[in-house]
């Protein structure tokens, strides 16, 4: 698929219950880039994230209102298979959960769901998705051992490459390394930019240094309002609003 | 040194909790010790390879097999009914109805109040419920009540070790694409295995030591159990039988049955522990 922008989000408001945390945010995500979300604590980063791909009405006092769209698709469209939707964007959390079950499984787990079941198939995915996160050289010889048995690190690098291996198109990731030491970080960080060539990523961090590393666009959220988007470059530079120079520059946090 | 009052009542209240854990150990080796000391010299291989002859409750030879037997199919039967009809109740409390849910609320409020029913409540209900069925005392009915008696602690168990499962494991499996069904049975279920297994556990220990809820609905028999439509005995009542006659001999065997009725519990926790500790190794933690 082409086209510059791979999501768009058009007068998103969320609400949890009487609280308004996502106010009227407009924006496109640039397609094959990494977009960093950036702002302070409770600004509603890990909410337009979860809004993206419909994880939200997983909680019960939610509403939500306004428009997504992955590619040409209404991600809210009545009628659209929820579970389609969530495939094509892959999601990694704080703390990496893997799923109670071998390595091997954890991998396989997506492609059987959606009807992967040749054992061949299954083995070629999970070798190259754990190539795709360097892992399957530190795993080759006990891919059918429990993955908590695995560092906190290698689970998160799993849990990267149990989303590859459904092929979404975007990676979900909500401040991924906050719970690693900075070994592991950095090489969730080089995963990141081996991927952003084939997927589209969208990070939440609040660390800046990672954002100046990493990112190519940058979202600025300040408590429930997207200040300013734009790219990397100009944000850290020569943001437009006053608040977002003097968040990137650490006067405000 | 002087003594505070601070540390008067930390002294106190140790006291006081080594009291309770002495009290509760001895409660429990007297048990113990009560059946071993008179249950074990009645205890012999007849025991438990044969049946009641005639005059076996005057004193006269024979076993107790046929309690034994029937004690274990009528509470598997019972655990296993309980099990198929309380996993889908407890999913739907904990996967299908969110933590505000007041439907779920209720359901959890009239399952507490069930647990909370007396057994000979739950033997006369299946007594009731036979007959509107057209069964007579039988192993079909006393698997029924037992069933009905074990169904509360059942789903309730499950449902609390089932709400322990984190919220973001449930967010990995939806993020894959899976749907709430397959997230509860592939992942949510596995991941609360150990703790639905001593749920299970919990539930077969008191099915299998319960005598009201069987006493009309099970009945009794010397004979072994062969249909599901037959009257079959069952550990508790042999015991009740046993130890209801004049003859100390034929009470020594109650305690022989209540040793052989504690023995079989323990042997099945044993092997639940074993499997529990085999799943236990892949949860998150
Ligand atoms: N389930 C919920 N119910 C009610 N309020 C919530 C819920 N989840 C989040 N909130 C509130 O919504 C606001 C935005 O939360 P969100 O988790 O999106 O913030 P965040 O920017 O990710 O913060 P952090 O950097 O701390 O992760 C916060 O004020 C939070 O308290
Ligand atoms: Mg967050």
């Amino acid at each position: 698929m082409t086209g510059e922008h791979v999501i768009h989000a058009r007068d998103l408001n969320v609400y949890y219950g009487q609280l308004h945390v996502l106010k009227d945010i407009t924006v496109a995500i640039p397609r094959s880039k990494i977009t960093a979300i950036i702002g302070p604590s409770g600004c509603g980063k890990s909410t337009l994230l979860r809004s993206f791909n419909r994880l939200l009405e997983t909680m019960d006092n939610v509403r939500l209102a306004g428009s997504v769209r992955l590619g040409p698709q209404d991600v809210y469209a009545p009628g659209v298979d929820v579970t389609l939707i969530r495939k094509k964007m892959g999601l990694l959390a704080q703390r990496p959960f893997p799923l109670p079950m071998s390595i091997y499984e954890n991998v396989a787990f997506g492609p059987r769901l959606h009807g992967i079941r040749n054992r061949r198939a299954l083995d070629r995915l999970v070798e190259d998705n754990l190539q795709l996160t360097g892992l399957w050289s530190e795993v080759r010889d006990r891919l059918h051992t429990p993955a908590v048995e695995l560092s906190i690190g290698q689970q998160q690098r799993l849990c990267l490459a149990r989303g590859l291996a459904v092929e979404p198109e975007v990676i979900l990731a909500d401040e991924p390394t906050s719970a690693l030491d900075p070994q592991s970080s950095r090489r969730i960080e080089e995963c990141f930019r081996h991927l952003k060539d084939r997927y589209s990523i969208v990070m939440v961090t609040h660390i800046l240094r990672q954002a100046r590393r990493l990112a190519d666009y940058i979202l600025f959220l300040y408590m429930g309002e997207l200040v300013e988007h734009g790219p990397a470059e100009q944000m850290f530079n020569a943001p437009r609003r006053e608040l977002t120079r003097e968040y990137v520059q650490g006067v405000i946090s | 040194m002087r003594w505070s009052w601070r540390k008067v009542e930390e002294t106190f209240f140790r006291c006081l909790m080594m009291a309770a854990v002495v009290l509760v150990m001895l409660i429990l080796l007297w048990i113990l010790l009560t059946i071993l000391v008179r249950g074990v010299p009645a205890l012999d291989w007849e025991m438990v390879s044969r049946t009641p002859r005639g005059g076996f409750y005057l004193g006269k030879s024979g076993g107790i097999l046929n309690a034994i037997l029937g004690s274990l199919f009528l509470t598997l039967g019972a655990t296993l009914a309980a099990f198929v009809a309380g996993l889908p109740v407890a999913l739907y409390l904990t996967c299908f109805r969110g933590d505000s849910s007041r439907t779920a609320a209720f359901i959890r409020t009239v399952l507490d109040v069930l647990w909370g029913i007396p057994s000979i409540v739950y033997g006369a209900f299946g007594f009731v419920l036979m007959i509107w069925l057209g069964l007579r005392a039988s192993l079909l009915g006393g698997m029924l009540a037992v069933a009905l008696l074990i169904l509360p602690i059942m789903i309730r168990g499950m449902d609390e070790v089932i709400r322990l499962v984190p919220r973001e494991l449930y967010d990995s499996a939806y993020a894959l694409g899976a749907t709430k069904m397959e997230t509860a049975f592939r992942v949510v279920i596995r991941q609360a295995a150990p703790g639905i297994l001593s749920t299970v556990l919990i539930a077969l220990g008191r099915g299998m030591g319960d005598a009201a809820s069987v006493l009309f609905t099970a009945g009794y028999t010397d004979a072994l159990p062969s249909s599901l439509l037959e009257p079959v005995a069952t550990l508790p009542l042999a015991i009740f039988f046993q130890l209801g006659t004049p003859f100390p001999e034929v009470q020594e065997r109650a305690y022989a049955s209540a040793l052989l009725l504690t023995i079989l519990i323990l042997v099945i926790s044993g092997v639940a522990r074993w499997l529990i500790r085999r799943y236990a190794r892949q949860v998150v933690r």
